[in-house]
């Protein structure tokens, strides 16, 4: 870098951590949606428990909670006396709250019902059919899953995943209750936005913003065209 | 030494809602056997408990194995029965092109031991598929989508097919395509069919063997010429399509007039030109209908088709003008639909000496024997 842009390297070296924090919290909170959210959406596709509606209820929550309420009680969970601080514990140290992997867990939870509803959805419109013709071919449940089954939900997959990633790098509430505003560790860019307008440094804020902006808009259109695209193949 | 069962026992009870279904019956392990009845009568039921689909309490062996045993606590899975099964809809996998379509099964076919196996290029070549390979399912039409499901169904190395109605969801132009297909499943296939069906003039082309199915239960069974002459039945969608199938053989072609000559229990008929080679042997299906009676051989007719028998039964309906009689014409028996009036007119009784007319367009399309599919219907 040439000396003259001394300014510019110092707004990028304050501007890129939250950013990068963001896109490692969002990757990793979609590969855990996606292990835990595939399972929970066929397992209600597929069974026939008169409670399973209670358990896609619990899994919606977080769609009518507000953010505060959540993080209220997931501050409680990760807290010293809660089970994340348990687990904690085992790793030596007291607390999940105000650390990555807390916000982590708290993102995947808020996350949860913008990835299984549309999986679900998937799952629940190829019908029985497919999976009895593979049966009827020799393939086994579990082949029938990975072969016919996931290939058959992908365009819910993929809409799941993108809503989930989204959903998280968008997110602020959660990550204040239970993440505070530790850089490098729990200040992620909605947080730093928050923080550069409360300060009055606009320009940063707008900088972040924008991208956002940005951001959000090919996200929707993506799922606009992939859906689109769909939608004829069904035809 | 105890010998080899060699046929498919199935017996399941069981209700579904209100409906119940107690059936059970013996289909052997050759040729196509017809489960026949009205929608709604358990034809589908029975065919999914067959392959493990559903699970009703009852006992299913094919051959020497056991897939269903209540008794012994015997239930296979579907995915460890060895059938192919082919829907309404031909179900294709829309994520796999025709080619992986039509290797699934065979990827996970398991080895038969002694049993020749069926070889792609077989299949393909037996349904007419080599031009679909490289295609994705939803470019075919409806008829196509349903030879390549039979196809893959096949390629599965079933030692049973089950066929659920595989015309039913297309369209009379496209059924007309297939069942030269089918018909040459049952003459080069050694596999057994069980076939589901409402369609009588389905049955009647394809079925050896008839399962009659009616509100859960079975009314009769047998081989379906023999069922399909039998009075006291009204099979098919009312009495006007009753008749029966009988088999002839190829005698010659008259190219003047377009006809074909046929031999049917040592006497000479006559149908419309179809391309056939001499000595094919051929599948009629003669509705009582169109047959009408006389007690001399009548001379100065149009009608071509005049076969000498004798009366072996006759059932007077008193509450409609109509009787059907049965005709015993050698190897082989006739229903004919006639009015009472006009029965009462010619005295006919058992035994007595009469002339069935058949008129030569009244045959359905014929069905081939031992033909290749492409060389049908010119």
């Amino acid at each position: 870098m040439a000396a003259g842009s001394e300014q510019a390297l110092f707004d990028a070296a304050s501007l890129w951590p939250p950013v990068l924090l963001t896109l490692h919290l969002a990757t990793a909170s979609t590969v855990l949606l996606l292990i835990a959210g595939v399972p929970i959406a066929w397992w209600l596709a597929r069974t026939r428990v008169r409670w399973k509606e209670a358990v896609a209820a619990v899994v919606a929550l977080p769609l009518v909670l507000p953010p505060t309420v959540l993080g209220f009680y997931l501050l409680l969970a990760l807290g010293p006396g809660g089970p994340g601080g348990w687990l904690a514990g085992l790793a030596g140290a007291r607390t999940l709250a105000f650390t990555f992997e807390g916000i982590l867990a708290g993102s995947v939870i808020y996350s949860m019902p913008f990835v299984v509803q549309p999986i679900r959805n998937s799952f629940g419109a190829m019908g029985n059919r497919p999976l009895e013709v593979a049966a009827t071919l020799g393939a086994s449940p579990w082949d029938a899953f990975w072969t016919v089954a996931i290939p058959l939900a992908r365009p819910g997959i993929v809409s799941g995943a993108v809503l989930g990633f989204a959903h998280t790098i968008g997110e602020f509430g959660v990550v204040l209750m239970i993440g505070g505003n530790i850089p490098g560790e729990t200040k992620v860019l909605s947080i730093a936005i928050y923080e550069y307008v409360e300060t009055l440094q606009w320009a940063r804020a707008h900088v972040l913003a924008g991208g956002m902006l940005a951001f959000s808009f090919a996200v929707i259109l993506l799922m606009m065209v992939q859906l689109k695209r769909t939608g004829r193949q069904d035809t | 030494m105890t010998a080899i069962p060699e046929s498919i026992l199935a017996r399941f009870s069981g209700s579904l809602g209100a409906f119940r279904l107690e059936v059970e019956f013996e289909a052997p392990t050759r040729g196509v056997t017809a489960l026949y009845g009205p929608s709604g009568c358990g034809k589908t039921t029975v065919l999914r408990c067959i392959a493990g689909l559903k699970k009703m309490d009852g006992l299913l062996r094919v051959g020497a194995d056991v897939w269903q045993d209540d008794a012994t606590g015997v239930f296979r899975k579907p995915h460890r029965r060895s059938v192919g099964y082919v829907f309404q809809e031909a179900s294709l996998f829309p994520h796999l092109s025709v080619l992986r379509n039509l290797q699934y099964g065979a990827r996970r076919a398991k080895p038969a031991g002694v049993r020749d196996l069926l070889r792609f290029e077989d299949v393909v070549e037996l349904l007419g598929l080599g031009s679909m390979v490289d295609r994705s399912p939803t470019a075919l039409s409806g008829g196509e989508r349903q030879r390549v499901a039979i196809g893959r169904a096949l390629l599965s190395q079933p030692r049973l097919l089950l066929m659920d109605e595989p015309l039913s969801g297309l369209d009379q132009v496209s059924k007309e395509g297939i069942l030269p297909y089918l018909e040459a499943l049952h003459q080069q296939l050694s596999i057994p069919i069980l076939y589901v069906s409402h369609d009588i003039r389905e049955v009647a082309r394809l079925a050896d063997t008839i399962v009659v199915l009616s509100n859960g239960r079975p009314v009769t069974a047998g081989p379906v010429d023999r069922v399909l002459e039998r009075l006291d039945l009204e099979l098919g969608p009312g009495p006007f399509e009753a008749g029966v199938v009988l088999r002839a053989q190829v005698a010659g072609h008259d190219p003047q007039f377009r006809m074909t000559r046929l031999v049917l229990s040592g006497q000479e008929i006559a149908i419309p030109a179809a391309s056939l080679r001499v000595g094919d042997e051929v599948r009629l299906r003669i509705r009582a209908r169109d047959v009408a009676l006389a007690t001399s051989r009548p001379t100065e007719i149009s009608v071509r088709n005049i076969l000498a028998g004798t009366v072996l039964e006759i059932a007077e309906d008193p509450e409609t003008a109509f009787a059907e009689v049965l005709i015993d014409i050698g190897d082989g028996r006739l229903r004919a639909r006639i009015t009472r009036d006009a029965s009462a007119d010619l005295g006919l009784v058992t035994g007595k000496r009469v002339y069935a007319l058949v008129k030569s367009i009244s045959f359905d399309r014929p069905a081939i024997g031992p033909r290749r599919p492409e060389a049908v219907g010119g």
